[in-house]
């Protein structure tokens, strides 16, 4: 089965590439914009078709492999879209 | 005497030729470690994690180039007291492996720095700056996207109780953390930095203070 993980830099880090996207579009007259923030998207496909199983590995994945950093990062699963 | 230094190579390191150019001019004696590969850490008296974007930068710096099975290795040669410089990428990949703390963020200005900076030794109580005097300026180049350094406050604290901040930018190039261009860890045997000792070491290279750190 198919999940994904959504993550995001957490509200203490400074976002530069958010905050650069907000300049761009402040200065392109998107003027309602108050903040932009740009995390990351990640697709995960397993073998398993087990919903629990597949969400067990992913949040290993998440601690033990690295793919998000607790110190600057936040993360949710979700379902693929 | 002469050791046995390991140079770490990853995927996309590119700073691994210079280090082992320095190694060989003073005399000790280097030897790649692929990333796939485990060592005996018994075999070497130190390793030095040179700079480069490893596995292209993905994911986060440093991020996959930790969990591979030579870091396996690092970690242990880390736990047993022996000496470890991560240089510029290296320090990134030291922090992601959770050998030393904190992490590195993409510099304040968003640009890629590329330039001579003056740095203050805090401490030289590590074996890769036991030769430069406390308090001494030394010049050495930056080449860095991603070098501000980030911890927690209470870390921040911990580093600076603890002597584990033993180079500082005197003019802050990226926006680190207490001016942080390196931390040691506790022990102060895993040594890690953002600038490049390795391209300051002859005259023409426009400066020699890298010659401290070996």
């Amino acid at each position: 089965m198919k999940l994904a993980v959504k993550i995001m830099p957490r509200d203490v880090i400074l976002d530069t590439q958010g905050r650069a996207v907000e300049v761009s579009m402040k200065s392109n007259g998107f003027v309602d914009l108050t903040e932009c923030r740009i995390g990351k998207y990640v697709e995960l496909t397993l073998r398993t078709a087990d919903a629990d199983q597949a969400k067990i590995i992913v949040e290993k994945m998440l601690k033990e492999g690295g793919l998000y950093n607790p110190l600057i990062e936040k993360y949710e699963i979700q379902a693929c879209l | 005497m002469s050791l046995k230094i390991g140079i770490t190579r990853f995927l996309g390191t590119n700073c691994d030729d210079d280090v082992k150019k320095w190694v060989q001019s003073i005399s000790h004696h280097p030897e790649y470690l692929w990333f796939e590969d485990q060592f005996n850490i018994d075999d070497y008296d130190m390793v030095i994690i040179p700079g480069g974007f490893s596995h292209g930068d993905y994911l986060r710096c440093g991020a996959l180039a930790a969990h591979t099975p030579v870091m396996k290795s690092v970690k242990e040669f880390a736990n047993k007291g022996k000496p470890i410089l991560g240089i510029c990428n290296g320090f990134q990949i030291l922090c992601e492996a959770g050998i030393l703390p904190g992490v590195l963020l993409k510099n304040d200005s968003l640009k890629f720095k590329d330039e001579w900076t003056s740095l203050k030794v805090n401490q030289n109580k590590t074996i890769f700056l036991n030769k430069a005097q406390k308090n001494q300026i030394i010049r050495l180049p930056i080449a860095h996207g991603e070098g501000k350094y980030y911890a927690e406050s209470s870390t921040l604290k911990k580093l600076a109780d603890n002597e584990q901040i033993w180079l500082t930018y005197e003019n802050n190039p990226n926006g680190a953390a207490l001016n942080i261009a390196g931390i040691t860890n506790e022990n102060k045997n895993v040594c890690g930095l953002m600038p490049h000792p390795e391209r300051a070491l002859f005259d023409w290279m426009g400066g020699t203070d890298g010659m401290f750190f070996l």
